[in-house]
């Protein structure tokens, strides 16, 4: 490589200096996480004596504790279900609105669009106490549905996919009407294939958001066996305010899942929150 | 032409329906009813009393809106330079050739992936005044060991702290995709020009990334302002009050009070903060955002 021979010293300090820093970055960014996993294995979580990497008697004492007082599996599972459930919705009714307002020619078109885009502006906080109301009229207070309410779509995922759906050429659209196709064929057989990076974006924000949750289930959920994880988790530390290891095993049981599934999926979440910051 | 104009209707109804019926039910009613509330006094049992604007006027003059405002403002006064300048100096190293970057994106990232409440209690560990890790090493160094959350001086700090480490990685590959976005013979004719190390980086590659830092600031504002699941775990608006932010408020006032028409007026007031903020970046950014 006759370029990094001509590096001069000085440039070369200087890019040693710059991934010891990015090495004790990354440090402080997973320490946390090891740590969490350390204390979930500590006997009562007694680490008065002062921290230590390496734990004498580990024990799954605390996992097993975590199981007695709360369905975790149940809640785990939960969790999944429910960003799952809520990502296919967010797209099936995503991508159905956005080939809507880019290829549809109606009345009043614009008027609605605003419409939508308008509900994207509100803050759940706003309508939080009326939704909890709704729920209760609705008796759908402390159900799955009820859970799902506030997440069948979203006006940013209709705004993500519509600027999606009008970069596809119109001439396809106009060579498959001639082949006597309708809309329901050029919007799954043309449309939805030729947007699926936007798909993939909108689905990685859906899941992330929906897994994150937390104000809407602790307000609309109150039975234990229908808990997310991050409702559940709130719940374990009223219950155990001094066993550390308990709090921390409840974390590292939400952890694992969510890390493996980015770990499989990475490019597609990291392109996809680039996607939005360029656009 | 009559018929085809019916016939596409029909077809908008088929296309918008899926999600036009739910966001009406579940955004566009709730929108409705919360500003109904706001205009009255109720606890959530008993009837509706009518009040008018009282609500809100009684908000306006009741130092703990303004003592919850503050709070707000202060947490993303903290957490907006520190994820801002953190994502960006991570994004410029991380742009460079480097052993194991693949691995180190990946890892500043994992904390984004993690939800709110498990960063939030992770931290509340980490930082807990006596058998806490951070004062465990503090103490090691002969440094001071603040009480951190359960302390008033420190509870919304610590706030901020788990905060921007969640989000640095979040910050980072926004800011990473600007960078690869700005053409490489924009830099190297700066090298050119002599424009080399600081100047390059202030004169050249900060006004180009600034689409990128206007998305960065927007969002983080209009979520900085929203700030509730990790207060709620971690200090619970405490001690004292003393983190306490409007949204944590706003849950208070409903589910603790029974306020539910101040709450919801407050969250009017709140949403109100947020789109004035927004639209005054939207207007300002004429002044500072190079769009290529």
């Amino acid at each position: 490589m006759p370029e990094a021979a001509r590096t001069p010293t000085a440039a070369r300090v200087r890019s040693a200096g710059i991934f010891a820093l990015v090495v004790l970055g990354a440090v402080v960014m997973l320490f946390p996480f090891l740590w969490t996993v350390i204390t979930s294995i500590t006997p009562d979580g007694n680490l008065a004596d002062g921290p230590t990497l390496f734990v004498d008697d580990p024990t799954l004492a605390a996992y097993r504790a975590l199981v007695d007082a709360v369905p975790i599996w149940r809640i785990l599972v939960n969790s999944f279900a429910i960003a799952i459930v809520s990502t296919l919705l967010q797209l099936v009714t995503g991508s159905m609105a956005a080939y809507g307002f880019a290829r549809l020619r109606f009345p009043g078109r614009n008027v609605v669009f605003a419409l939508y885009l308008a509900t994207m502006m509100v803050p759940l906080q706003v309508l939080v106490v009326p939704l909890f109301i709704e729920m209760k009229t609705l008796n759908l207070q402390d159900t799955y549905l009820g859970l799902l309410a506030p997440s069948f779509a979203s006006a940013f995922g209709v705004f993500l996919l519509k600027q999606a759906v009008e970069t596809v050429p119109l001439e396809l659209d106009e060579a498959a009407t001639i082949d006597g196709a309708g809309h329901l064929r050029i919007f799954g057989t043309i449309v939805l294939p030729l947007i699926r990076p936007a798909l993939a974006t909108v689905a990685v924000f859906a899941f992330m958001a929906s897994w994150n949750s937390f104000l809407w289930p602790l307000v609309v959920i109150r039975s234990p066996e229908l808990m997310t994880l991050p409702l559940g988790l709130s719940t374990l530390q009223g219950q155990f305010t001094t066993r550390w290891d308990v709090v921390m095993a409840g974390s590292v049981v939400s952890i694992v899942p969510i890390a493996l599934v980015y770990l499989l999926a990475q490019r597609h979440v990291v392109a996809g929150i680039a996607h939005t910051g360029i656009k | 032409m009559q018929r085809s104009r019916w016939r596409t209707l029909g077809w908008a109804l088929v296309f918008l329906g899926p999600s036009a019926v739910p966001l009406v039910l579940f955004t566009a009613v709730p929108m409705v009813s919360s500003a109904w509330v706001s205009l009255h006094e109720w606890n959530l049992i008993s009837d509706m009393r009518w009040v008018g604007l009282d609500n809100y006027r009684s908000l306006l003059t009741d130092p703990a809106t303004r003592e919850v405002f503050w709070h707000t403002l202060l947490f993303v006064a903290g957490y907006l330079p520190l994820v801002y300048v953190g994502g960006l100096g991570l994004a410029v190293a991380l742009n460079r050739r480097m052993p194991a970057n693949a691995f180190f994106r990946a890892a500043y990232f994992l904390p984004v992936v993690t939800s709110w409440v498990v960063v939030a209690l992770v931290w509340q560990w980490l930082l807990n005044p006596s058998d806490g890790l951070v004062n465990h090493l503090l103490g090691a160094v002969g440094l001071g060991q603040p009480g951190w959350w359960t302390d008033p001086t420190w509870a919304l700090p610590s706030v901020i702290l788990a905060s921007a480490w969640k989000d640095l990685g979040f910050v980072m590959v926004i800011l990473l995709a600007g960078l690869q976005s700005i053409p490489g013979d924009v830099l190297e004719a700066a090298d050119v020009d002599g424009a080399g190390g600081w100047r390059r980086f202030w004169h050249v590659t900060l006004p180009l990334l600034s689409p990128s830092t206007f998305f960065v600031v927007v969002i983080s504002l209009i979520n900085g302002f929203q700030v509730f699941d990790q207060v709620f775990v971690m200090t619970g608006g405490g001690p004292a009050g003393s983190s306490q932010v409007v949204v944590g408020r706003i849950y208070d006032l409903t589910f603790r009070y029974g306020r539910a028409g101040e709450a919801s007026a407050l969250s009017w007031l709140l949403f109100a903060v947020i789109l004035a903020i927004t639209a005054v970046q939207i207007r300002g950014q004429k002044r500072w955002v190079h769009h290529a």
